[in-house]
């Protein structure tokens, strides 16, 4: 790569302590993000890749290896990550204009109040969510949540997105439209972004390199560069280069899952 | 408020008046027996002062106690929320102790702090009051997704930021709930302390010498008057709630 590298995760391994002795969730995790990359985590369920996201937030430090961002070992949070979640957590106290200015509240900022507030519409009219500033949160529907969820993570204008299955709880067709959504900020505000997903569909169509972890504890597997980045339309998923990567996908994921053995795919 | 929401209830209540007043008339029972509406006014009349003043005893110490089971039981509950450890220490402890039947309390607090009516009387009142606040507080704090901890700690928040912004508005919702529950348990701890251990002061006191002078009315009469400062109390809960935790409301939305 040509690019600066900005995540740049090596050697992880880590262990959960539960009752019944230490649960070893990662073991020899490799993960390197280019400055405006965007990797698609993908793994069998339950197989760490939560995990990983904290360790990248600095909510988590491993007991073996090392989380770097910008060449800087993580050993803390640090306020230049933005995160979004399965499950939105808008406050519902708050206006969806204030939810999204909630982490200027906490990270340090050189935007005045009024400029935050400029930022934070920009941003709702970007992911289409222009009349609803005002609106408090169980006014929206679940892909409007995650939208608004989109804006939180974005306002502070981390150098990290991260983003754990965002889109998850959401139906086909809403899923599609975030999608397309995500490729349209990705144009406008730049990020360096991690995805955890189990959609492969949704790995291949956001993401320029997608990772396979294997099942616990987790290793990277298997690494799987896109080819064409920028903006991607929907017919994109359609393409024998897109059912070909979709198959190698997912024989890897069955091999993650210990159903196969390694082995090239169809 | 719509005029539909004041002459639904009042209508209710005048109803309930009547039906009690048939029933004592239809029944044909005696005052010692039970007293009907219409007995109540001559008791109002004759002791006005004294419902004035010892209503207002009764009502001071009662927020006094409520007051104090606020601040405590908001306290334990912000240790327990917040301390696995706390809480499984705690927790045992605490349910023993609201077991305990507070009329059974009720003489060795009057033992132990002799001649002290009004701390007495404010000590039950926060002693029976404040479990469901505690309990509603700790597990509020304790049942806070970890999405929103997260949220704040991936950009350095410390954990009161994390308090004041997220965990303390997220539990209001349930602390008014307790709170309701709460305003009616503290007026029964005065209460409790003005007829067991009586000290010619409070409702309590007044209900108990119209015990003592065979003045029935007198007493259906203390216990109506008890009924509306408990409805008083509520409603100024209720007030409150709206103001700090109105968004919990969804039935406008």
């Amino acid at each position: 790569m040509t690019l600066e590298t900005l995540i740049d995760i090596k050697g992880v391994r880590h262990a959960y302590r539960t009752a019944s002795g230490p649960l070893p969730v990662l073991d020899g995790l490799e993960l390197s993000v280019p400055e405006g990359g965007f990797v698609a985590v993908v793994g069998p369920s339950g197989c760490g890749k939560s995990t990983l996201t904290r360790l990248i937030a600095g909510l988590l430090i491993p007991e073996e290896g090392e989380v770097r961002v910008h060449g800087t070992r993580i050993t803390a949070p640090r306020s230049n990550v933005g995160m979004a979640f399965q499950n939105p957590v808008l406050l519902e106290w708050r206006t969806i204009l204030q939810n999204v200015l909630l982490p200027l509240e906490i990270v340090p900022t050189k935007l005045s109040k009024a400029q935050g507030e400029e930022r934070a519409r920009k941003l709702l009219a970007l992911v289409g969510l222009e009349g609803f500033e005002n609106k408090r949160p169980s006014e929206l529907s679940g892909g409007m949540k995650q939208r608004a969820s989109l804006c939180r993570a974005l306002i502070h204008a981390p150098e990290v997105l991260i983003l754990d299955e965002p889109f998850g709880a959401l139906d086909a067709f809403t899923r599609e439209d975030l999608w397309q959504i995500m490729h349209r900020v990705k144009a406008e505000e730049p990020f360096t972004g991690v995805l955890i997903t189990h959609d492969l569909r949704e790995s291949i169509f956001l993401a320029d390199q997608v990772v396979v972890l294997s099942g616990r504890p987790a290793r990277t597997q298997y690494v799987l560069d896109i080819p064409g980045t920028g903006l991607r339309t929907l017919d994109h998923l359609y393409t024998p280069e897109a059912a070909n990567m979709l198959n190698i996908l997912r024989h890897q994921i069955e091999v993650a899952q210990g159903r196969v053995p390694a082995g090239d795919a169809a | 408020m719509t005029a539909r929401q004041v002459y639904v209830p009042v209508a209710a209540l005048l109803i309930f008046l009547a039906a009690w007043e048939a029933l004592v008339w239809v029944m044909g029972w005696p005052t010692f027996k039970m007293a009907a509406p219409s007995d109540l006014p001559p008791a109002y009349a004759k002791y006005w002062e004294l419902f004035l003043v010892m209503g207002w005893q009764t009502l001071w110490r009662t927020v006094a106690g409520l007051l104090l089971a606020v601040v405590f039981g908001t306290a334990l509950g912000m240790v327990m929320g917040f301390s696995r450890t706390m809480r499984d220490a705690l927790y045992p402890l605490l349910v023993g102790f609201n077991a305990v039947p507070k009329a059974t309390v009720v003489p060795i607090v009057a033992l132990m702090f002799v001649g002290w009516h009004d701390f007495n009387t404010v000590l039950i009142a926060f002693m029976i009051s404040f479990f469901p606040i505690a309990v509603s507080v700790s597990i509020g704090l304790s049942t806070l997704e970890p999405e929103y901890r997260d949220i704040l700690r991936s950009l350095g928040a410390s954990q009161s930021t994390i308090f004041w912004k997220i965990a303390l508005p997220k539990t209001l919702p349930e602390f008014f709930g307790a709170l309701k529950v709460s305003v009616t348990l503290a007026f029964i701890g005065t209460n409790l302390m003005e007829i067991v251990s009586p000290h010619g002061r409070g409702l309590g006191a007044l209900f108990d010498s119209g015990k003592t002078n065979s003045d029935y009315p007198l007493m259906f009469a203390v216990l109506i008057v008890l009924a509306l400062l408990g409805i008083f109390l509520y409603y100024i809960v209720v007030a409150l709630e709206k103001t700090f935790a109105g968004w919990a409301d969804r039935s406008n939305v």
